[in-house]
């Protein structure tokens, strides 16, 4: 008896320290939103992307850590002369986690899917230019578009065009099943996702073999559950204020990276008196952007003049045409016939940025006489009250989507812009591949908008990450929502 | 004089005191401009200049604390009051209707109120109607009424079976006329009482509610929401949770204290037992 308890012991200890040895390979990640569900064709939350994308689902085309556009089930592509007919060359051997093949046939089944009448994917509109999609042998897909366009291969690399098989398709949303590295292993609803490495997977094995997305939306438990390691990585810290205290902690490293985060003052462009671009205009000479920016996010973010993320190579810098001048700002709500101000509403949603955004906000519209009630909303609230029925002044709202300045030609949309001059420049770049008439047509919509203040531009919002030191291989950027494990691993 | 040999109404009077007084200075001075941000001295702790230091966009600790002082007497106040008016005519009348449908109405709709806990009342009501300082005002007051009916019928029970009220009764005056001329006054004692603890209770409710973002709408100060941003900042900057903490606990115990001592001193029953 004795013996055998002395033998289990010894092999306890033993295994225990085997455990120890072996190189650390799962990793637990801190995220503030959960996605309503696994399949990012369904719907257009981001908080899905960073879970599934590249990890469980895969693209013909996928972006890498600087937001460019590189291969992922296309091995390469050849582009017709005259930019309508694009050859998709497949990746030979691909399977999905269930193990069935993957085959040309699957990507036309995933595009006819999207593109369908009845198809419920967040951005339709981009296979609205497909005209045609064929499997020309196992291996091969041929798309034909209606006409040229110049971010074709950049919306094929989006969460929303990601390839999925028939058979699958509709319990995607809580039983991903997809060509990537990882398979769901287990959702606990209101806590966690846990991901781990096929072990059929067709490619190279992965060093990070297991993931749990942990859903923590309160930035003091995220910042506990850091600090006391419960957490290895936590992209976009909700508390800019605690970055410091990480920074001066060996055990973790903190990175202020770029998001594709235009912050932005909305405003409703058809509520009088804030339909007269001199009130706009008057607002935008109100706002110190650098006191928000040091306010709101402790100095992290970059000053932005118009709806575009600066370090785009398109981006012109239009902040002087905005610039803090409180006087310039009285003078043009006297000519707009508001000599003594105004009163609106400020209606915030929930995070730090908005809430802390609006009352220093406040506090300046007020030196030159604009009085706004500021209300405090939940998100539901704000999508609701703000978002579906406009029914609002002014609000404080980041807009995360990569390239999004199309925003602005859509009807109806929040701002309730409406320029015909703007949707005619829109028109012309979404029909343009030329990349010289491109940025030419771009800097003019920047332009646009900025001239019209049809909002307040504000800040670009920073991607602040906190991680283990010895964590490696995370993006400093965020081009898109994604959280590529595959590039994950623990340094020795 | 009784009063002075009570402590807990000394000591309890003198932290209200306090705190009215900082609610009543800060109509005509505050230290500092709460309206004005200045961000470059931001989370600042105690000092010379700021005696309870900056919170996160530069604003004196002090002052906030003072202005919002106003927020949570006006809510509290005001909800007393609400609650009162509302509770002691309905308790009055279920007395002097005693065991008639009348009484059977008004004491089982205090039941339904009674069996939702008060906050999540107050929660769901300004959920509904929206945020801001008059729906925190008006859901704390709803939670008040039967608090004040109950007592206001418990009291005046045991007044309707006393030789007096029987000599009023002979004497031909209404129900109505000695509810108002002898009932009344003879309960008014409980009733502040109890009046001087649901304003503690009025002043917790409010933070609880301000906290949740269900009270008064910033820019205007308030302890409970000064508390809520302050969550991310107590291990940088302590001071800016621990004062807001700080006025709500003292003030709270001030007015029990006080509330306890009135008791004491107005309890005919205590009185009694002690002479």
């Amino acid at each position: 008896m004795t013996q055998t308890f002395r033998a289990t012991l010894l092999a306890g200890a033993l295994a225990l320290a085997a455990g120890m040895a072996a190189a650390k390979s799962d990793v637990t990640i801190g995220f503030q939103l959960e996605p309503p569900n696994l399949d990012p064709t369904a719907s257009a939350a981001a908080a899905i992307d960073s879970i599934v994308y590249a990890n469980i689902f895969q693209g013909l085309t996928r972006f890498d850590s600087n937001g460019g556009v590189i291969p992922s089930l296309a091995e390469s592509w050849d582009i017709s002369e005259d930019g309508k007919v694009y050859t998709f060359h497949l990746k030979s051997g691909v399977t999905y986690s269930d193990g069935t093949e993957f085959e040309a046939t699957d990507v036309v089944h995933s595009i006819t899917r999207a593109k369908a009448p009845d198809s419920t994917n967040p951005r339709k509109s981009i296979f609205e230019v497909i005209d045609k999609v064929e499997a020309v042998d196992p291996l091969t897909v041929r798309i034909t578009l209606k006409r040229p366009k110049g971010g074709f291969l950049f919306d094929m690399a989006r969460g929303d065009a990601v390839i999925i098989a028939p058979e699958s398709a509709a319990t995607n949303v809580t039983n991903p099943v997809g060509t990537g590295p990882y398979r769901l292993e287990d959702w606990v609803k209101g806590d966690k996702v846990v991901l781990v490495a096929r072990d059929d997977f067709w490619g190279e094995k992965p060093a990070i073999t297991r993931a749990t997305f942990r859903f923590i939306s309160d930035p003091t438990a995220a910042f506990a559950a850091m600090m006391s390691g419960d957490l290895d990585y936590f992209p976009a810290f909700p508390a800019p204020e605690n970055l410091p205290q990480f920074e001066a902690d060996p055990r973790f490293r903190v990175t202020v990276g770029t998001t594709e985060g235009e912050t932005i003052l909305s405003t409703n462009n058809k509520m009088p008196p804030l339909d007269d671009v001199r009130v706009r205009e008057a607002i935008a000479h109100a706002i110190n952007r650098q006191e928000v920016i040091d306010g709101a996010y402790y100095g992290y973010g970059t000053p932005i003049g118009t709806h575009f993320a600066p370090h785009n190579p398109d981006y012109v810098d239009l902040t002087a045409l905005s610039n803090y001048d409180p006087e310039k700002s009285k003078a043009l709500l006297a000519e707009a016939g508001y000599p003594d101000g105004f009163t609106t509403t400020l209606k915030l949603p929930p995070p730090s940025y908005a809430r802390r955004g609006g009352e220093i906000i406040a506090a300046q519209l007020a030196k030159v006489g604009i009085k706004v009630e500021i209300s405090n909303l939940e998100w539901a609230q704000w999508l609701d009250e703000v978002y579906k029925q406009t029914n609002y002044g002014l609000s404080i709202v980041s807009h995360v989507e990569p390239f999004d300045i199309g925003i602005y030609a859509r009807k109806p949309y929040y701002f309730n812009y409406d320029s015909p001059e703007f949707d005619a420049i829109y028109a012309e770049l979404d029909a343009t591949s030329d990349p010289a008439k491109r940025h030419e047509l771009l800097v003019k919509a920047q332009e646009k908008i900025a001239r019209d203040y049809v909002n307040g531009f504000l800040f670009q919002l920073p991607l602040m990450s906190v991680s283990n030191a010895k964590l490696q291989g995370l993006w400093v950027n965020a081009p898109a929502p994604v959280t590529d494990l595959a590039a994950m691993s623990w340094a020795e | 004089m009784r009063a002075f040999r009570s402590p807990s109404l000394i000591g309890g009077g003198a932290l209200s005191t306090l705190f009215l007084l900082a609610a009543a200075i800060s109509y005509v001075w505050t230290p500092y401009d709460v309206t004005q941000h200045a961000i470059a001295i931001r989370l600042q702790p105690p000092s010379a200049a700021h005696w309870l230091g900056t919170d996160q966009l530069g604003r004196d600790i002090l002052s906030m604390l003072m202005m919002g002082a106003r927020i949570s007497i006006a809510v509290a106040l005001v909800a007393v009051g609400l609650g009162m008016a509302a509770g002691v005519p309905l308790g009055l009348a279920a007395a002097a209707r005693r065991g008639g449908w009348l009484d059977e109405i008004i004491m089982r709709a205090n039941d339904i109120i009674l069996a939702f806990p008060a906050l999540l009342t107050a929660v769901m009501i300004t959920a509904v109607f929206g945020p801001g300082a008059v729906n925190a005002i008006i859901a704390i007051g709803i939670f008040f009424t039967p608090v004040f009916a109950r007592l206001a019928r418990g009291a005046a029970l045991s007044l309707w079976t006393l030789d007096f009220t029987l000599a009023a009764r002979v004497a031909g005056k209404s129900r109505l006329r000695i509810s108002l001329e002898h009932i009344l006054p003879n309960i008014a004692n409980l009733l502040v009482v109890q009046g001087t603890i649901s304003f503690a209770l009025g002043i917790l409710a409010e933070a609880g509610l301000a906290y949740l973002g269900f009270g008064a709408q910033p820019p205007t100060p308030s302890w409970g929401r000064m508390l809520a941003e302050a969550q991310t900042l107590t291990a940088i900057a302590p001071h800016v949770a621990i004062f807001p903490g700080l006025a709500i606990v003292v003030t709270v115990l001030g007015l029990n204290l006080m509330g306890d001592g009135l008791r004491d001193l107005l309890d005919p029953r205590l009185r009694r037992s002690r002479t």
